[in-house]
């Protein structure tokens, strides 16, 4: 089967030379949701942003449902790969929530009424159907991070990726936003620093380190070898312990 | 923008001036302001022509004279220099009220204030009466550059996250004894504005790539896609017509 995100021998640099990512190697299956772990730093970001040709790999392949990341595909690819960003207000730029969840589709050529059910589509996916004409300004934080996700989803991707997706969010929103994803049945790649919520959503993690694939394993598995994070500046919060 | 929010200029309703298309009353505001500009100011039939025109468009949308009358406030900084003229222009001079003022003086003065007012006057009713998206929209179908409509429009989404950020640094900086009083005491302050200037250039930056992550090419979607009919324009351009045969009336008199 054709994997939904395949990515090769993946190197970069940023202009200044300083080197972020030197080979990252990462097949996801349709349907997968991988966590993307690692420090402040670690080239996380930096991957992210590859995924949709934001930036360009200096080496390296990438594959998004079989279509490689090229100028030629961009715009296909940035369909395909809907990245939700970690601060909405970023992601939110338009006047109301409908016009914001339009623009992706409208700028993918979705007009009409096919327009009007993407756009109905997608909020009701994360139960924001009814601020539709609301301006951004005047939602909570927790409704604006659900209006980021449907502004990626009513394009349609093949792969949605999430950059801390929990941050800045009180408890009950953070657990709003878990069942809101879960309940999405898309493949996922979310980075982030929130282990449990990790442990919750992802049954497979990644763990990136000084630009390079560090462990790929079963989320449970990676978390729960204390070493393995520590020697990575990562651990569980307080008061929490995995058996495995 | 968002329903159900008090906003300063505009006053939502359903009358027929709020139902006319954006891009004929921007039109329109824009004929009558030329018209009012370009009478001689000593028409003075012709101006309170103009103000019963925009009296009766105002009863009509059902804004009340207040709401204008708060909101033209704005333009008393500009209007003081008129208010001066009287007293400092050259030329004969007549009594008011026991002051001798100037004639051509008080002619000046009186040219400024009333094409000001009227002026200002036009402005808030378009803006009593077209949300601010509409204007957007209007402006865009009138064919404005994008880029221009694009700016716009994301300068009213991150006016507000802008204001919200100077608030938060503000309130950090007194939080830790900062109280300027006097003008060398604002140097934190003017560092602050620099430090909201590379923010917001680096909020640029992501609101950007968030844009490109989504197909942007340049130019907004238009969302309304709904087309007016040919009729919008008669009823829009009503009170412009009603001022331009004013014009027409006092300067063929």
């Amino acid at each position: 089967m054709t994997p939904a995100l395949l990515v090769e021998g993946l190197a970069y640099a940023y202009p200044d030379g300083t080197q972020a990512l030197y080979g990252v190697d990462l097949r996801i299956e349709p349907g997968e949701r991988v966590a993307v772990l690692g420090p402040n730093g670690a080239g996380k970001t930096t991957m992210v942003m590859h995924l949709n040709g934001v930036l360009r790999a200096g080496a390296g392949r990438i594959a998004v449902a079989g279509l490689p990341v090229e100028k030629a595909n961009l715009k296909e690819i940035r369909r395909r790969v809907g990245v939700v960003f970690q601060d909405p207000d970023d992601q939110l730029f338009m006047p109301t929530v409908g016009e914001d969840v339009a623009f992706g589709p409208a700028n993918f050529g979705v007009t009409g009424t096919a327009l009007t059910a993407a756009i109905e589509t997608a909020l009701d996916a994360v139960g924001m159907a009814h601020l539709r004409d609301k301006s951004p300004l005047h939602l909570s934080f927790g409704q604006r991070r659900r209006v980021a996700v449907a502004t990626v989803l009513a394009c349609d991707p093949e792969i949605l990726v999430l950059d801390e997706p929990s941050a800045n969010l009180e408890p009950i929103a953070r657990r709003e936003l878990a069942e809101v994803l879960l309940s999405l049945n898309r493949t996922m790649l979310m980075v982030t620093h929130d282990l449990p919520y990790a442990l919750q959503l992802c049954p497979r993690s990644i763990l990136i380190d000084g630009g390079v694939i560090v462990a790929d394993g079963p989320t449970e598995k990676i978390l729960a070898d204390t070493d393995l994070l520590a020697q990575h500046r990562l651990e569980l919060p307080y008061g929490f312990r995995i058996d495995h | 923008m968002g329903a159900g929010h008090s906003h300063l200029l505009y006053r939502a309703g359903d009358s027929p001036v709020h139902r006319i298309a954006p891009h004929v009353k921007i039109v329109a505001a824009l004929a009558m302001v030329l018209c009012v500009v370009a009478t001689p100011r000593s028409e003075f039939g012709a101006f309170a022509a103009y103000l019963i025109v925009l009296i009766a468009v105002w009863s009509v949308a059902g804004v009340p004279l207040r709401w204008f009358a708060a909101r033209a406030v704005i333009e008393i900084p500009f209007v003081v220099l008129a208010v001066l003229l009287p007293f400092v222009g050259g030329g004969r001079r007549t009594d008011f009220l026991g002051l001798p003022v100037s004639v051509e003086g008080s002619l000046a003065g009186w040219n400024i204030l009333v094409k000001g007012t009227l002026g200002v006057l036009v402005s808030l009713t378009m803006a009593a009466t077209t949300s601010q998206r509409d204007l957007l929209a209007g402006l865009q179908r009138l064919r404005v550059p994008s880029l221009f409509v694009t700016i716009a429009t994301l300068m009213m989404r991150y006016v507000e996250v802008i204001v919200e950020e100077a608030r938060r640094m503000r309130i950090a900086r007194i939080s830790r004894g900062h109280d300027p009083r006097f003008l060398w005491q604002f140097g934190a302050t003017a560092r602050g504005i620099g430090t909201l200037f590379i923010r917001s250039y680096e909020r640029g930056e992501r609101v950007h790539i968030a844009m490109l992550s989504r197909g942007w090419s340049g130019v907004l979607p238009d969302v309304n896609q709904t087309r007016p009919a040919p009729g919008v324009w008669v009823a829009g351009l009503v009170p412009a017509a009603a001022f331009a045969v004013t014009l027409a009336v006092s300067l063929w008199m």
